[in-house]
């Protein structure tokens, strides 16, 4: 027996390295279909943005409680990490920001099924000291361009304006420059770079003078938000589409969706989570009077 | 009888000695594997860039142009890197500027100043700093550091030097330890020659000690700027990632780590953007063997000299 000693612990390092490798990538796996329609068995996986993260989250604690045999986890790691793991089977819904076309290349895109769950709108935010109340279009570009340096220029006190960017990659950003900046190009060099939205809401408390962007979902009395061509940044005026700077919120599939991660994409759009979608920032799709195809 | 010792003999090797060791065998050929692995996969992804992207390793290197959301139209992404090896090499360089002087001082006073104190009190003291988390570091720079160098020498506080302060803090312990090995093995018998001739200690440490353990010390040094070069969080949650070649010392700007850990979750893979910052990985990669390389010349420098 001694004789097969080092033989056996490797046998058992071997297996219980394969069982480790086993168990992560079961996580991933496709779910499978579920046999009968009453009882949904399986699991899901969703990966991608952070900003779709918390409702997501909340949906998956909701649906885990109503379907008992079903399971769905629900990770971050960013809208590109989503759309790519989605779109490589690493994982059965990919979160995302923006459309998959923006991030992934068009043969890679084609092969995804969109499902707008939500819509998420963003406002102009400045640090509380600054006497600026509104601002139009224009003047936001000339801003986050670098042509306006200095509040008074737009009717505020005599400071110097900061401007607070996310990365360049971010889906939050990619909306704002979108639909508030009109696509201009920032100007290079000038803007502090905050990796997450809740880092940009502490420099923006800290930092005189500075301007940003947040989610409605991460706005409260700690900042102060502008409006934009005399326009309030509320879920009223973003469903009637007086407000332009909001953008969907989207599971993406690899083809049609099935089993677990189609009953849970449908529980998400559904009537019976919309209060929940309301009560987390985030509008309902069934209450926007407009829409948007890219 | 003599054929059963044997048998019983063999037996006890096989039991005591050769399990031990296959384990152990198992456990160093896995970790050579997953090290190789690793830097098969970073020079496969960091050559991407190069090989299926066709940036040049010029642009990469030496340009200063990063645009790498630019549609193709337009002119094509543009990843040049120049800007984030440039703010790395500077940040860590400050941070060492800072942080060499401290340090050595410090294992000399306690080696050679004041053992006991040095053992009972300092030596601890240095073991927790190594053991704080990066991130506490960085949110304590945010929550004090920052706002005290906006207060005390202007600008926004997000800077270059808050980043070479935060990381002077966190290499301290790596080359205070590195130097105070160094400088404790001297032999006795080098300090007592030094003293029979009438030397003082301040004597004795500058010209005797402190040139033997040289070769220690520019090892702890190396290894602090390798460390410096790595650090990812602490210094991202306070240069403030502008991303452009900081004017002054209170300017904000970036690094190649900041840059790699902000961006990295939201391109998708198999972009030029996402090869750009597997290729910057690459280059970290590349730049610590550089200074494994140096360690290495250096401790062989070290014992020919001795």
């Amino acid at each position: 027996m001694t004789k097969f000693k080092p033989l056996l612990i490797a046998l058992v390092l071997v297996l219980s390295l394969s069982v480790a490798l086993v168990g992560c990538s079961s996580n991933t796996a496709q779910p499978t279909p579920a046999p009968a329609a009453n009882s949904l068995t399986g699991s899901a996986t969703a990966v991608g943005s952070s900003a779709l993260q918390p409702l997501a989250e909340k949906a998956a604690e909701m649906f885990m409680a109503k379907n008992k045999d079903a399971r769905v986890q629900v990770q971050g790691g960013g809208s590109g990490t989503g759309l790519t793991q989605v779109a490589q089977g690493g994982c059965d819904i990919g979160n995302s920001d923006v459309f998959a076309a923006e991030k992934l290349p068009a043969d890679q895109a084609g092969t995804l099924v969109d499902h707008k769950v939500c819509v998420v709108g963003f406002a102009t935010v400045v640090n509380p000291e600054v006497k600026v109340d509104n601002l139009t279009g224009q003047q936001l570009i000339d801003i986050f361009t670098g042509k306006i340096k200095n509040w008074k220029e737009v009717g505020g006190q005599d400071l110097s304006i900061v401007i607070l960017n996310r990365p360049a990659s971010s889906g939050t950003r990619a909306t704002f420059k979108k639909y508030a900046l009109n696509g201009a190009e920032e100007a290079a060099g000038q803007a502090l770079t905050e990796e997450s939205s809740g880092a940009i809401k502490k420099a923006l408390t800290d930092t005189k003078g500075s301007i940003s962007y947040l989610a409605l979902s991460y706005v409260d009395s700690a900042v102060k938000t502008l409006k934009y061509d005399g326009v309030e940044p509320t879920v009223a005026n973003i469903t009637s589409g007086k407000y332009p700077i909001w953008s969907y919120e989207h599971m993406y599939t690899k083809g049609e969706a099935k089993g677990v991660a189609k009953a849970f994409i449908e529980y998400m759009m559904s009537s019976d989570f919309t209060s929940t979608i309301t009560q987390m920032g985030y509008i309902p799709n069934s209450d926007m009077k407009v829409s948007r195809d890219k | 009888m003599k054929n059963n010792t044997k048998k019983i003999d063999k037996y006890y090797a096989l039991k005591h000695e050769y399990s031990g060791r296959t384990v152990v065998t198992i456990f160093g050929i896995m970790l050579i594997l997953i090290t190789l692995t690793m830097v098969f996969f970073l020079i496969s992804k960091g050559s991407a860039t190069f090989f299926q992207n066709h940036i040049s390793l010029k642009e990469f290197l030496f340009s200063t142009e990063w645009m790498p959301g630019k549609d193709e139209a337009q002119g094509g992404p543009a990843v040049g890197a120049l800007i984030f090896i440039i703010g790395s090499i500077l940040i860590s360089g400050f941070a060492l500027l800072i942080s060499t002087p401290f340090s050595v001082a410090l294992a000399i006073f306690m080696t050679q100043i004041s053992p006991a104190f040095g053992k009972k009190l300092l030596q601890p003291v240095i073991e927790i700093f190594v053991g704080i988390p990066s991130v506490v570091y960085g949110w304590i720079g945010l929550s004090v550091l920052v706002p005290f160098v906006r207060h005390q020498f202007g600008g926004l506080g997000f800077s270059l030097l808050a980043g070479s302060l935060v990381l002077s803090v966190m290499i301290f312990p790596t080359i205070t330890s590195v130097a105070a090995d160094a400088l404790s093995i001297i032999p006795n018998d080098y300090k007592e020659a030094s003293y029979a001739l009438g030397a003082t200690r301040w004597h004795t440490i500058r010209r005797i000690i402190f040139p033997t353990a040289l070769p220690g010390i520019l090892t702890g040094v190396v290894l602090g700027l390798a460390r410096a070069f790595g650090e990812a969080l602490a210094v991202q949650m306070v240069i403030g990632n502008t991303i452009r070649i900081p004017g002054t010392i209170l300017d904000s700007t970036v690094n190649l780590t900041s840059i790699i850990t902000m961006d990295m979750g939201n391109t998708a893979m198999g972009t030029t953007w996402n090869n750009a910052l597997w290729s910057m990985a690459l280059l970290l990669l590349i730049i610590s063997f550089i200074f494994i390389f140096i360690i290495h010349r250096i401790g062989r420098k070290g014992s020919a000299s001795s």
